[in-house]
């Protein structure tokens, strides 16, 4: 059987493209998600897409790799109109994307993963033919994965590498990176996007990033986009403007709540206390191994980590939606069980992340959502288990009005709500009543800016009013603006614990790589 | 998507979610029979039978006369009670289709029961609740073990209770064939008959029974305790959502189990209804698929309870009449099956036109 394939990548210097929109218009039922955007991203330009969440970033991109046919306007390839009607077009045409959740075969070696990959993949694979040829391809790269490793095995950065690695394998001259470093560590981030400049550099590649962190635009990037709801807001060198510049294109004229100030408090009594949890996965292997820490009235302990170390699997136990399978939980002094009658005797409450699958029951009202820390008890309840629908609803007007929930009535499921407002809806229910013990895991993750400095204030507030604050996050940036002290988390255990003005971004990048 | 700060919180216009909710709730069901009564019409002409005939027959052999009224009642009671059987646990978030085998042991157990009660010369006002009870027990400890499967062992609900089932068809046939057998069933291996004086008698000035006013009475019940309960709202979010119910901390093995047992309780007293008011021992005549049809009772109804009245007192009617279809169409007793299987596919079907119906959409804030 021939198996033999058009080389792929045998010629890398193949010249890399630009790209630009020409009045891009993309109407969903009564949301115009793009509206008339024309870009422009030079042929070996390092490009940076910036925009809050719903701006219409992803919806941009969807559109140049055809998963979106757009309503109005054009691709342009080169200077010339390109038809995408599918993400086989953009791949014909050498439009490769690198998404947010990998989209390897974690089963699969990194060599299988790169000839699969591969449209024209033979039926039987000859490794005879096909190795040397993946070595001589990666040695034209400027970085390496290990072929013959298992793509489970790899670190995260490693396989974010490999996901780039596959696009110049299959040829793919412009890339679209979809917030590429969300994964990584700060250190495996700069790595990445440093490499992947230099590339651009040379004229190898055309790359567009989507991406949040202003930071690493002004490292990586020449030049840059700004989309805010729907439409083009700015662009320029990415060098010459500054953040505050770029930071306005995004969140236009918006008034943003002010920050709560940090105050100083002398009750330092340890509230919060883990001593040596551990618990164990689906499969039993253990997730969290002997996490020690204590959290003090009116103190924020930030846990830093790469996602995948365990922090989500303490939230879960803390939330007792995972058993312990030894140590416990001590919350002044007392023994603690995640049970409804000791969230309410301790005054426990809980934002966990991703609040429309951890914290609602997206079917149910808004009124109802409110009332989960309530509905059991007076005046909602009577005699302990009758329940009227008024009292609740009360409640959930109030709560509403004072939290600013955009909702159409108080009636609406809560799943039709926007993400800042299920999280707004969530903070009402948690936060409204006697905080003692606060645990917050990656509240921010996926909202506007607007709706990110309102939740880290409350959280702040809550804070300040005595309460213990566990936060979880994967955003180093919220943990040094809230945390009084810094916990990294590695391998399942807490590998690090320092007060805020003892330590630094890279320390903490140190610590979270597993140093 | 992006959300405007300091906006006004509530804004009123278009259609209330609630109204919308109890429009869909109506019109799609509803939508879903008559779309399959057009289906079977198009089954009927092809087979060279006349659709208004059918219809017009299934008219009056469910409701066209007194005597038919009653017929339909008299099958609807198990069928509210099955109904009920599928609609709580679908509530809590489980699809259990093992409403026939609680009630096949329901009445079975019944039936024992009632060997050592007639036999001692008990009265029957204290046998017949003793009866009713252990029959209710069964029912909820069979359904109830596969809530407990479900939730302790992560065993397949579903699958486990249709497979409970055929057991309890087996049980009861072991006993029904071997050591609780009478003598004098000779062509039907039956339990020894309870006799007429452990006979459950009509309601006044009716020939149905009063397992039709037992179905009612649990509806409405159950529909209070889903709705206007603390329990039911921990039901409801734990069917919801079942990590936000654990981070709010629910119990949700015992509300996941609990709600398994009320649905086996309500078919094992369907078939302590069967036995008592109807057959007059336990017998192969127990397996007649109540226990099936009350899940497309339950479907129809969106497992709410009071909907599940109407709906049972429709699908009695259909049995009802399917006597005089086979008589007067010269068409077999399984026509009426075929409705009901086509009724249940379009059904599924139209579930997913929920919340798509255009002109109930409410209008989005610039929203995803």
């Amino acid at each position: 059987m021939n198996l033999a394939a058009p080389s792929p990548a045998a010629a890398l210097p193949l010249r890399a493209p630009s790209l630009a929109t020409a009045g891009m218009t993309k109407i969903f039922g009564p949301l115009v998600a793009l509206d008339d955007v024309s870009i422009e991203v030079e042929s070996g330009s390092f490009h940076a897409l910036l925009g809050e969440n719903g701006a219409g970033k992803s919806t941009l991109v969807k559109c140049i790799m055809g998963f979106y046919n757009a309503d109005r306007g054009a691709v342009l390839l080169d200077g010339l109109e390109a038809e995408v009607r599918s993400p086989r077009d953009a791949r014909a045409l050498g439009i490769g994307m690198v998404y947010q959740q990998f989209t390897l075969v974690p089963c699969l070696t990194a060599a299988e993963n790169l000839v699969i990959s591969r449209a024209d993949a033979a039926a039987i694979i000859d490794w005879k033919t096909e190795m040397p040829r993946l070595e001589a391809f990666m040695d034209r790269m400027p970085f390496r994965v290990r072929l013959n490793e298992l793509v489970s095995s790899l670190s995260a950065g490693e396989k974010q590498k490999l996901e780039i690695l596959k696009l110049l394998y299959l040829e793919q001259r412009f890339l679209i990176l979809d917030e590429p470093t969300s994964v990584l560590t700060p250190g495996e981030a700069d790595e990445v996007l440093g490499l992947l400049g230099e590339m651009a550099r040379r004229g190898e590649v055309t790359v567009l990033m989507i991406s949040h962190k202003f930071r690493e635009v002004k490292a990586f990037c020449d030049s840059f986009t700004v989309l805010r709801r729907g439409r083009l807001t700015g662009s320029g060198d990415a060098q010459a403007a500054s953040v505050e510049e770029m930071s306005r294109m995004m969140i236009g004229d918006t008034e943003i709540r002010e920050r709560a100030e940090r105050r100083k408090h002398n009750d330092t009594r340890t509230v919060l206390d883990l001593a040596g949890l551990c618990a164990v996965d689906g499969e039993g292997r253990p997730v969290i191994n002997a996490v020690n820490l204590k959290v003090r009235a009116g103190e924020i302990v930030g846990i830093a980590g790469v996602s995948g170390n365990g922090q989500s699997a303490l939230v879960e136990v803390l939330a007792g939606q995972k058993p312990l399978t030894d140590g416990a939980i001590f919350i002044h002094d007392k023994p603690f069980e995640p049970k409804r009658g000791d969230f309410d005797r301790f005054k426990v409450f809980g934002l966990p992340e991703e609040p429309l699958k951890n914290a609602t029951v997206p079917r149910m009202s808004v009124a109802e959502n409110i009332a989960f820390r309530s509905y059991d008890k007076p005046p909602i309840a009577s005699l302990g288990w009758w329940l009227s629908p008024g009292p609740m609803r009360r409640k959930a007007e109030k709560l509403i009005e004072r939290y600013r929930v955009k909702t159409t009535s108080p009636d609406s499921p809560i799943e039709a709500l926007s993400g800042g407002n299920v999280q707004r809806a969530v903070l009402a229910r948690e936060l409204s009543g006697d905080v003692d013990v606060l645990i917050v895991a990656n509240p921010c993750f996926g909202l506007d800016f607007a709706s990110v400095a309102e939740i880290r204030s409350q959280i702040m507030e809550q804070r300040n009013r005595g309460a213990a604050v566990l936060l979880v996050s994967e955003d180093l940036d919220e943990i040094l603006e809230l945390s009084d002290r810094v916990a990294v988390m590695s391998g399942g255990t807490i590998s690090y614990v320092s007060p805020i003005e003892d330590t630094d971004r890279n320390t903490i990048g140190q610590h979270m790589a597993g140093h | 998507m992006t959300a405007v700060v300091a906006s006004p919180s509530i804004e009123r216009g278009g259609f209330n979610p609630r109204t919308i909710g109890m429009i869909e709730a109506l019109l799609i069901p509803v939508g879903a029979l008559v779309a399959s009564a057009v289906l079977f019409s198009v089954f009927l002409l092809f087979l060279g039978k006349s659709p208004v005939t059918f219809f017009g027959l299934i008219w009056t052999g469910g409701f066209g006369s007194a005597f038919s009224i009653q017929n339909t009642l008299q099958r609807s009671a198990p069928l509210i009670l099955t109904g009920l059987a599928f609609a709580i646990p679908a509530r809590i978030g489980l699809t259990l289709i093992g409403a026939e085998g609680a009630l096949v042991l329901g009445g079975f157990s019944a039936a024992a029961v009632a060997i050592p009660l007639v036999s001692g010369g008990w009265t029957p006002v204290i046998g017949l609740p003793i009866m009713a009870l252990s029959a209710m027990a069964v029912g909820a400890m069979w359904i109830g073990l596969a809530g407990w499967l479900r939730h302790y062992r992560g065993v397949n609900e579903t699958i486990s209770s249709l497979l409970l089932s055929y057991i309890a068809i087996a049980i009861m046939n072991f006993f029904v064939e071997g050591a609780l057998r009478d003598p004098a069933s000779a062509n039907k291996p039956s339990t020894m008959p309870i006799g007429d004086a452990y006979r459950v008698g009509s309601m006044p000035g009716t020939s149905v029974h009063w397992g039709l006013a037992a179905g009612v009475l649990l509806s409405v019940l159950l529909y209070i305790l889903m709705s206007r309960t603390t329990f039911g709202f921990a039901a409801r979010m734990t069917g919801g959502n079942v990590r936000a119910a654990q981070a709010q901390g629910l119990p949700v093995g015992m509300l996941v189990v609990t709600c398994c047992a009320i649905a086996g309780a309500c078919a094992g007293l369907a078939g302590f209804f069967e036995v008592a008011a109807i057959h007059g021992q336990a017998n192969a005549s127990l397996v007649a698929g109540y226990g099936f049809t009350g899940i497309l009772v339950a479907f129809l109804a969106r497992q709410n309870p009071l909907a599940i009245i109407p709906v049972a007192i429709l699908f009695g009617a259909l049995q009802a009449a399917g006597g005089l279809v086979q008589r007067r169409m010269g068409m077999p007793d399984a026509t009426v099956l075929v409705l009901q299987g086509m009724i249940f596919v379009v059904l599924l079907v139209s579930e997913t036109f929920y919340g798509r119906i255009p002109f109930l959409q409410p209008k989005r804030e610039g929203g995803r």
